[in-house]
């Protein structure tokens, strides 16, 4: 792989110190409930004393933050609307069949909301952050700061800090949602900072598929920063189906720690996409805390130009009898860059568990590099894990078969990498999903030129 | 009708002459075979017609339908008419055979008109099932990923099977007949009578007379050292098993 080719890239020479945010203390949202006012003051307590992670760490080894102008970025708030272009129409349509039981949209913290009425009166509540810490502080206590910790790091301490908003979903015990549930977080000014806590918890019993989708357009010049904690629990024989998708603007660095604890018996169908940003760095960890527990996560990825996605998940067998299962599959053109580092870990006396994870990266360029670590810690004896991780590039045979059939070398190409995210595409429920991965294939093989 | 017409074709890989002047004339509707020993140039033939680019032609030409067709790029080869069932049809995961087909039954619709919407769903699967039955191909087959994890067998009934779909007016077979019991060689061999007519030029690549019991030639043409060194009809193939390569060796080296 060649290292000598000039990269293009859009912001000034690497610095070789970080520069550091500009946030205040003052800028924390008390709220009079005890509880929350105490979880953010610890809070930042953690990012006031907790350096920017550099390259030195090993989860940060490959991601290199250092041209991020984080002096510059300013917490996000409604004055900040320079930019009023109207939200793509295809990103409110509905991706999970049928329509919507809910939708949120988060156009720069102004809040647009709707939930049936069927299902507010069985007691679900799906509604931005600020509103629930108003309306249901009590529920929201049961989730926030307790799965991801503020202690995880500069981004989690930042975001439950001076998160500014956010999604919370509540399903009540035995509640079925059936329509799908949407959020979306939209815009990414320059030089702003869009802190975004996400929140769900779904009792015994219940079941909800949720797609929450963060997305933005390009803006010219500058940079735009967002980080998000992801938090979720699944209670005992519910059923949680949850898509993340993310198609920032090609300015914006994104951070986000993202966890969900999995009860006994319960069901996790986790689907992540990406395709925007300039710099991403995602923590996303299932933990299977309940004996029978499953959990699934799928992950679509495709980089181009300089992008940068580096993603580190884990899949931690907390209890016995339980089942994980990871496969994240992405192609590269141009000089962008994924890394994926994941780790199945079976703590002891989680005996009887199955754990799989697969990567594969199809390089369709010479400049693109992808980095697959594959990890295994497992402490219990009765177990059966496995794992693979492979970087491949398209077979020049496979391209003259295709051809030797009538078909263009560029048509051939794509029904290639088209076929290379089938196995990911057989593992999306959701017919609206995998057309919006269909249209990223296309756009991205666009400036492939083999 | 049209005619393939190979004039003194030399072909070299990585600077080695594999092919070395090599003529033949195959019409529309007619059956060719090829024969000859292993590491003749036979293959090397059927991929330079296919325009496989790891093959290097240093003299000679090769017209079909007035055109050069050594100029044109493999898919365009393949639109005019040209098709090769290859020896060893390489793997495409994730692509199903019944995608892969339309895909390339669009390309040719496209090439013929760029506003074609593609064929319409149900007569495609109509005719694919039509086609997979004559070929007893169980229709689940469809649904499997080209030629990932099939068995020789099953590789080249789907060769065939794309034959039949795709129509070509020039067919190349490749040693189809390597790694097929007699049972599977007779499923192919039927697949392909069917499909034989005024419309069809056929080229046999083979090693073997065996399969040529079942896919009767008009011409056998038999290569050594990359050149066609003898031609003759069907009974040609007989003599070739009965007597071996050897023959033909010392009446070439005799002649020389």
């Amino acid at each position: 792989m060649s290292e000598q080719t000039p990269v293009i890239v859009r912001q000034s020479r690497s610095r070789t110190e970080s520069t550091t945010f500009k946030f205040s203390q003052d800028q924390i949202r008390f709220t009079n409930n005890e509880y929350l006012d105490n979880l953010r003051q610890t809070a930042w307590n953690i990012y006031a004393n907790t350096p920017l992670p550099t390259m030195k760490e090993e989860a940060w080894r490959r991601t290199d933050i250092r041209p991020m102008h984080a002096d510059k970025f300013q917490l996000m708030d409604s004055s900040s609307n320079r930019y009023q272009r109207d939200i793509p129409v295809d990103l409110l349509r509905p991706l999970a069949g049928g329509d919507h039981g809910g939708q949120i949209i988060l156009n720069r913290n102004k809040a647009q909301i709707y939930l049936e009425p069927k299902l507010v009166e069985q007691g679900v509540v799906f509604t931005d952050l600020l509103t629930a810490e108003k309306e249901y502080p009590d529920l929201l206590e049961k989730i926030i700061g307790k799965i991801v910790s503020p202690a995880e790091g500069k981004f989690a301490a930042m975001v439950t800090a001076l998160a500014l908003n956010g999604v919370f979903l509540y399903v009540p015990k035995g509640v079925n949602v059936e329509a799908p549930l949407h959020s979306l977080i939209w815009g990414a000014d320059i030089n702003s900072a869009n802190l975004s806590h996400v929140l769900v918890y779904l009792e015994s019993n219940a079941s909800v598929t949720y797609v929450h989708e963060v997305a933005s357009e390009t803006l010219p010049e500058g940079q735009s920063f967002q980080a998000a904690n992801i938090e979720m629990y699944v209670g005992q024989d519910s059923n949680l189906r949850f898509v993340e998708l993310q198609s920032w603007g090609r300015h914006v660095w994104n951070f986000t720690h993202e966890r969900v604890h999995i009860d006994h018996n319960a069901n996790v169908d986790w689907i992540f996409g990406a395709i925007g940003g300039h710099l991403t760095k995602n923590f996303a960890e299932l933990d299977l805390i309940g004996s029978g527990s499953v959990g699934k996560m799928s992950g679509f990825y495709f980089t181009d130009q300089d992008q940068h996605l580096d993603y580190d998940s884990q899949q931690n067998h907390l209890a016995a009898h339980t089942t994980s299962d990871l496969l994240f599959k992405g192609a590269l053109v141009e000089h962008s860059r994924s890394v994926w580092q994941g780790m199945i870990y079976v703590a002891p006396g989680a005996d009887k568990t199955d754990g799989y994870q697969a990567n594969r990266n199809l390089l369709l360029s010479r400049n693109a590099r992808a980095d697959s670590i594959p990890g295994l810690e497992i402490l219990a004896d009765d177990v059966r894990c496995t794992h693979g991780a492979t970087v491949g590039k398209i077979d020049p045979e496979q391209i003259f078969y295709l051809m030797a059939r009538g078909i263009a070398q560029l048509d051939a190409e794509r029904l290639i990498v088209e076929g290379f995210f089938d196995p990911i595409m057989q593992r999306i429920p959701f017919e609206g999903v995998r057309e919006r991965f269909q249209t990223a294939i296309l756009e991205k093989m666009s400036a492939y030129k083999g | 009708m049209a005619e393939l017409v190979i004039r003194n074709l030399h072909v070299s890989i990585e600077g080695k002459e594999i092919l070395k002047g090599v003529d033949l004339t195959l019409p529309q509707g007619e059956v060719h075979a090829i024969m000859g020993p292993n590491g003749t140039g036979k293959s090397t033939l059927a991929y330079t017609l296919m325009g496989h680019p790891s093959y290097e032609v240093t003299e000679g030409e090769v017209i079909y339908r007035g055109q050069n067709v050594l100029d044109l790029a493999a898919n365009e080869r393949s639109l005019l008419g040209i098709f090769l069932a290859f020896q060893y049809p390489v793997g495409i995961p994730g692509v199903t055979v019944a995608n892969f087909i339309r895909s390339a039954i669009n390309a040719r619709r496209r090439s013929i008109n760029p506003e074609d919407k593609g064929v319409p769903l149900l007569e495609f699967r109509r005719e694919v099932k039509s086609q997979m039955e004559l070929l007893r191909m169980d229709p689940a087959f469809a649904g499997r990923y080209l030629n990932d994890g099939f068995s020789g067998g099953e590789k080249k009934r789907a060769e065939i099977l794309q034959m039949a779909m795709l129509k070509p007016e020039i067919a190349i077979l490749d040693e189809t007949d390597s790694g097929l019991d007699i049972d599977a060689l007779k499923v192919v061999s039927d697949g392909v009578n069917t499909l034989k007519g005024p419309d069809l030029g056929v080229l046999v690549i083979t090693h073997y007379q065996r399969i040529l019991n079942y896919i009767q030639p008009d011409v056998v043409h038999v290569m050594m050292g990359g050149r066609i060194v003898e031609s003759g009809d069907k009974d040609l193939a007989l003599h070739l098993e009965e007597r071996g390569y050897e023959w033909i060796r010392e009446k070439v080296n005799g002649i020389a």
